[in-house]
């Protein structure tokens, strides 16, 4: 569903992606680690479209579309879910009225009849239980005076009520203890995965650690340095990774390239 | 012999970023009608404003509040040409003065709040909230005297003002004028301007939300401080439905 080929980004004139190649396939969970700096948030925010992050070179199909022709609001729409490592505060907007804005907007563009507010709050709440969290944190306005905690929480609310295609998830794990960890990780397997399979869903999760890969099992794992995928594995890359390091893996990639 | 009909000119405080010319077209006579409210002790006196013609307006009251009396003021200046809303109060002994404010709009108009609080007496509270939010080569400006005399002690006085300026050559201008004469009074006021938060229209945008819904949903949540005091729900809805309606128009 998702097809990156030979992307070049750069932000602030300064190239951060130099050629990275990656494709996830419908019903599939792709974890991306790599050591900081090495391009994952940047990845993320040129799939997002996010304004100071120019594309220099290559393509990314989503969904047979051409991604970036697309603007920020329409990628939504299309069915791109971005999962941010630091959700951003809106206050006086109330998590309900943002989420239903939304999500009658990307109905619009689908040419779905909008939610009532009856419809809407009924299917927040199914969502927000999901997650553990009540209408009076939905109530409350976006991200306002929420802990980290909360906050991926509530990402992964409404990933829940948004229902993408496919989901690009930036350090979700990041600023969660343990107990936050696995209803995150649960939260995202009951979405994007859930029982019975679907098969049309897809995850690109970036992550800097195995503990949310022992909840979300990835399909594939890759590792993200310098701008490029240098290695795609099975899950057991991410414990490799885990218990050597990035450079012992780097080291032999680069050695076996050279 | 305290007002003369002559007119103002940028050398007063009160008229520095007015538009005179639009003064001149009232002309000195008009410019000088006061409206006199008077509050009895006790009792609230609740009004709102919408400011939205095309004319040059200026609208002065003069309110005098009781021992314990509350007057409540709300206002949208959102009219096409320039328009000003002068509130001058004094307060009795416990008495509260509450002013919410939006000025909206682009073009080249100037719209303009401008109060004065008189604390005359003991105990009294005042609190005014202003928002402006413009665009084009417009101006929204809040001059807010408050005045405590020596004995009125105890007084609580607010003053918050917050611009946002949606395009380059848009601008803003608050005085706050604080004159104290008591010595055990709080009085606090505080200014900010600034342009839409871009990560959270960006934040929005990931959500699905297309830009000019985004700015709107901002822009409501901006003005929403300077209503929210507003008892009346129905009310305070009509005056944002008028806020907004100025920002639709303006297809930014």
């Amino acid at each position: 569903m998702l097809k990156i080929e030979d992307l070049h980004a750069e932000t602030a004139g300064k190239a951060i992606l130099k050629g990275l190649s990656l494709e996830i396939r419908s019903g599939e969970v792709h974890a991306i680690m790599g050591p900081n700096g090495a391009g994952k948030s940047t990845l993320a925010n040129v799939l997002g479209g996010k304004p100071g992050y120019e594309v220099t070179g290559g393509s990314v199909e989503f969904l047979g579309e051409d991604l970036l022709e697309l603007d920020p609001h329409e990628r939504a729409a299309a069915g791109l879910f971005l999962g941010f490592q630091y959700p951003v505060e809106v206050p006086g907007v109330s998590n309900v009225q943002f989420l239903r804005e939304a999500l009658n907007a990307q109905r619009k563009v689908r040419d779905e009849e909008p939610l009532s507010g009856g419809e809407f709050l009924k299917l927040a709440k199914e969502k927000a239980g999901l997650l553990g969290m009540d209408m009076d944190m939905l109530k409350r306005h976006v991200n306002v005076g929420f802990s980290g905690g909360e906050k991926k929480r509530a990402e992964m609310v409404q990933m829940g009520i948004l229902a993408p295609s496919l989901a690009v998830l930036d350090e979700t794990d990041s600023g969660l203890d343990i107990d936050a960890l696995r209803v995150v990780g649960e939260g995202i397997n009951a979405i994007m995965r859930p029982q019975g399979g679907a098969a049309d869903k897809g995850v690109l999760l970036i992550t800097h650690y195995q503990r949310l890969l022992d909840v979300v099992k990835p399909d594939l794992v890759s590792v993200l340095a310098d701008g490029r995928i240098i290695e795609t594995g099975g899950p057991e890359l991410a414990l490799r990774l885990e218990n050597e390091g990035y450079d012992a893996v780097m080291a032999e990639n680069l050695g076996a390239a050279a | 012999m305290s007002e003369l009909a002559t007119l103002p000119t940028r050398h007063d405080e009160a008229w520095r970023y007015a538009d005179i010319a639009a003064a001149e077209a009232i002309g000195a006579e008009a410019l000088n009608t006061w409206r006199e409210v008077s509050v009895a002790a006790g009792e609230t006196h609740r009004e709102t404003f919408v400011l939205d013609g095309d004319a040059p307006v200026v609208t002065r009251l003069r309110v005098a509040l009781g021992e314990g009396a509350r007057a409540e003021f709300f206002a949208v200046n959102a009219a096409s040409g320039s328009a000003r809303l002068e509130i001058e109060v004094t307060l009795a002994r416990a008495a509260h003065f509450e002013f919410g404010g939006v000025t909206i709009g682009g073009g080249d108009a100037s719209r303009e709040f401008v109060t004065k609080t008189i604390h005359a007496e003991p105990d009294g509270t005042s609190n005014q909230t202003v928002r402006s939010v413009h665009w084009g080569t417009a101006s929204g400006n809040f001059l807010g005297e408050i005045n405590v005399a020596r004995h009125a002690q105890k007084t609580d006085a607010a003053q918050d003002f917050k611009a946002l300026l949606l395009e380059k050559g848009a601008s803003a201008n608050t005085v706050p004028q604080l004159e104290i004469f008591a010595d055990d009074v709080k009085c606090a006021h505080g200014a900010t301007m600034g342009q839409l938060d871009e990560n959270a229209r960006y934040y929005m945008a990931a959500r699905g939300i297309a830009p000019d819904v985004a700015q709107r949903l901002l822009v409501q949540a901006f003005i929403g401080d300077a209503l929210v005091a507003m008892g009346d729900i129905n009310a305070q809805a009509q005056l944002l439905d008028v806020a907004l309606a100025a920002l639709e128009r303006s297809a930014l």
